[in-house]
């Protein structure tokens, strides 16, 4: 295949969650690529992976309960020439396999695909055992790593699209359950890029994974109140898309940011470090888990405990734009 | 060596080379200011049969496909494997004077971003069999012949990875795949055996649905035996060697000693060691037999 020439095509997305849809364009993309081998660790049929076990039983390794062997045998495949995504929980993946990332992944630069399924809180009743939110922390920190938050479905599948060629490892991390679709297929998407989902000049709200869905319908919201408010899908952390960010903050004074993950170290503290490193002072808010473990409950009342549903997000950025008027005065 | 050669003289060679690479262990030990000298001595023998008489290779072409390959999951066996690699050609041996030095290729543990010939980055103990395994399935999906050897030190097989690696080389049935344990009997802090035991060693790796062939690692004769005696690499069962070694091998006060596991050579020191190695080499060698 040509650099940038797989293509997928999935019907009825709105009835898919991320996990269904990336099992099935994975399908589509290992018949585009003989490389593509996928390994999983007794989950085939959480993450969805079981598609790809029954399309192409020879490109699929299930290691079972063992996800350290996983991730270490995706650098043997891939240091033999193979494009190996590897699945897990997004806790496994970035906590219980961090040396393997680190040291014989991300190190040598090697074309594995991590694809974390169920992060944040997106496991619920599963509580903190099972929920991620130190993830995108932890891959942000690795040399080399590209670490990619899509917002919904139709993103998961462009980001797993556009992974399969781009050099050195990449991280993904999706959720569980059926967030609702933020885009239609055939939209314009780039790893690195950030889209803007909404213009506005009183305040950004930088999102992503399923806090983008609920930017942009704050957005929608307060438009009725008069306040505008510029929505930004960050789906791409690292390499962050540090113009975006210099010229919301530059253009709207105001910055919340928005992500299912420790308020430490994930996108918050990506863009603070790139506001910071440009010299730029705005009004910044930060919603996410304030440096605490996540509770038990359902993903729908975790998220709104912690501001990131669509009222979190208005009574945040309603903040940001009262202090930037106070600031100004 | 040539095909016509006689297995006393195969024996003889590869005995002189493993004499030789120890006295480069213990230059490169005295240019680096200091090294795992123990466990490299240990693994002389096998690296060299291996190197010199087993494996597939191309030094002109690192990534030669068709190329066996070796995986040094005890990465601290650095100081032995550099020697060999210049050696066969993969870089000319005076870039190892910069051992341990800033900017260097060449530090405690090999590096596959700066050293032609290393597979995959090792140091970090316990990872390198599930790496090969991940190779010898990479192989079999590509119907390539060639083998993957994995050299693992025997403290490593403390790790837990080793046995998730063990039990899913078995389950999946890899004919390809050669791990081989240097077996000295010693990691960090002591002797194996009071650290955190290993025995049975060979009734583990039994059941886990290994092969298992324990040998002398110092008897050539033995290690290349070993290596001849492997099956098919269509076959449906991985195979481990479990060398029985003296850490320090060939140096009389760094034999079996917990203080050599790591350790720096003055001048005087060093030239002392080199002086029992060729008086050894001489009298025909620690590996004749």
């Amino acid at each position: 295949m040509a650099k940038g020439s797989f293509t997928w095509n999935v019907t009825d997305m709105e009835k898919l969650s991320a996990r269904e849809t990336y099992g099935k364009v994975l399908v589509q993309f290992g018949e585009q690529s003989n490389d593509i081998v996928v390994l999983t660790a007794d989950l085939m049929l959480s993450n969805m992976t079981v598609e790809f076990s029954r399309a192409f039983p020879d490109r699929f390794f299930n290691f079972g309960i063992a996800e350290t062997n996983m991730m270490a045998a995706a650098t043997g495949f891939a240091i033999s020439g193979k494009i190996p995504f590897v699945s897990t929980f997004a806790c496994f993946a970035s906590m219980r396999c961090c040396e393997q990332v680190r040291t014989d992944i991300a190190y040598p630069k090697l074309p594995v695909r991590i694809v974390a399924t169920h992060a944040g809180v997106s496991h619920g009743a599963g509580g903190t055992t099972h929920h991620a939110t130190e993830d995108l922390a932890i891959m942000r920190s690795l040399a080399n790593m590209t670490v990619i938050a899509p917002a919904d479905a139709t993103e998961t599948a462009e980001a797993i699209k556009s992974s399969i060629d781009y050099p050195g490892p990449v991280y993904i991390r999706i959720g569980r359950g059926r967030e609702p679709l933020v885009y239609q297929p055939g939209y314009d998407y780039e790893i690195g890029k950030a889209i803007t989902l909404h213009e506005g000049n009183d305040a950004t709200v930088f999102a992503c994974g399923v806090a983008v869905w609920a930017a942009r319908d704050a957005a929608q919201k307060l438009e009725t109140e008069g306040i505008g408010l510029r929505v930004i899908d960050l789906h791409t952390l690292k390499p962050i898309d540090k113009e975006a960010v210099i010229r919301a903050a530059r253009e709207t004074g105001a910055i919340v940011t928005a992500e299912e993950h420790n308020i430490i170290g994930g996108l918050g503290g990506a863009i603070a470090e790139v506001l910071a490193d440009a010299g730029i002072g705005v009004c910044f808010k930060r919603l996410g888990f304030p440096d605490v473990y996540s509770d038990i409950g359902s993903p729908r009342e975790l998220l709104s405990r912690y501001s990131l549903d669509t009222d979190g997000i208005i009574r945040a950025v309603k903040d940001v734009v009262e202090k930037k008027a106070k600031t100004r005065i | 060596m040539a095909d016509t050669q006689s297995r006393e003289e195969l024996i003889r060679f590869l005995g002189d080379k493993a004499a030789e690479m120890r006295e480069n262990i213990v230059k490169l030990t005295f240019v680096a200011g200091s090294g795992h000298i123990g466990g490299g001595l240990s693994m002389t023998d096998i690296l060299v049969a291996l190197y010199y008489h087993v494996l597939r290779y191309d030094p002109r072409n690192p990534k030669w496909p068709e190329g066996d390959r070796f995986i040094l999951s005890k990465g601290h066996g650095c100081i032995a494997l550099c020697p060999v690699l210049a050696d066969v050609g993969y870089f000319p041996a005076e870039k190892l004077d910069t051992f341990n030095q800033l900017d260097s290729p060449f530090g405690m543990h090999p590096d596959c971003n700066k050293i032609p010939g290393v597979e995959i980055s090792t140091g970090s103990l316990g990872h390198g069999l599930s790496i090969a395994v991940g190779v010898a399935l990479s192989a079999r999906l590509d119907n390539a012949d060639h083998r993957v050897y994995c050299l693992m030190g025997d403290g490593e097989l403390d790790e837990g990875l080793i046995w998730e690696a063990a039990m899913s080389a078995a389950h999946f049935k890899l004919g390809n795949l050669v791990g081989i344990v240097d077996r000295n009997g010693l990691s960090l802090d002591g002797f194996t055996e009071d650290i955190m035991a290993l025995e049975p060693l060979a009734q583990k790796w039994e059941s886990f649905g290994w092969r298992v062939m324990t040998i002398d690692g110092h008897d050539m004769g033995a290690i290349i035996d070993s290596f001849e005696k492997l099956p098919p690499t269509s076959g449906s069962q991985p195979t481990v060697i479990i060398a029985r070694t003296v850490k320090g091998k060939g140096v009389s006060f760094m034999e079996n000693t917990i203080a050599w596991h790591y350790g720096n050579l003055d001048e005087e020191l060093r030239d002392q060691v080199l002086a029992e190695l060729g008086s050894k080499r001489l009298a025909g060698g620690t590996n004749h037999g």
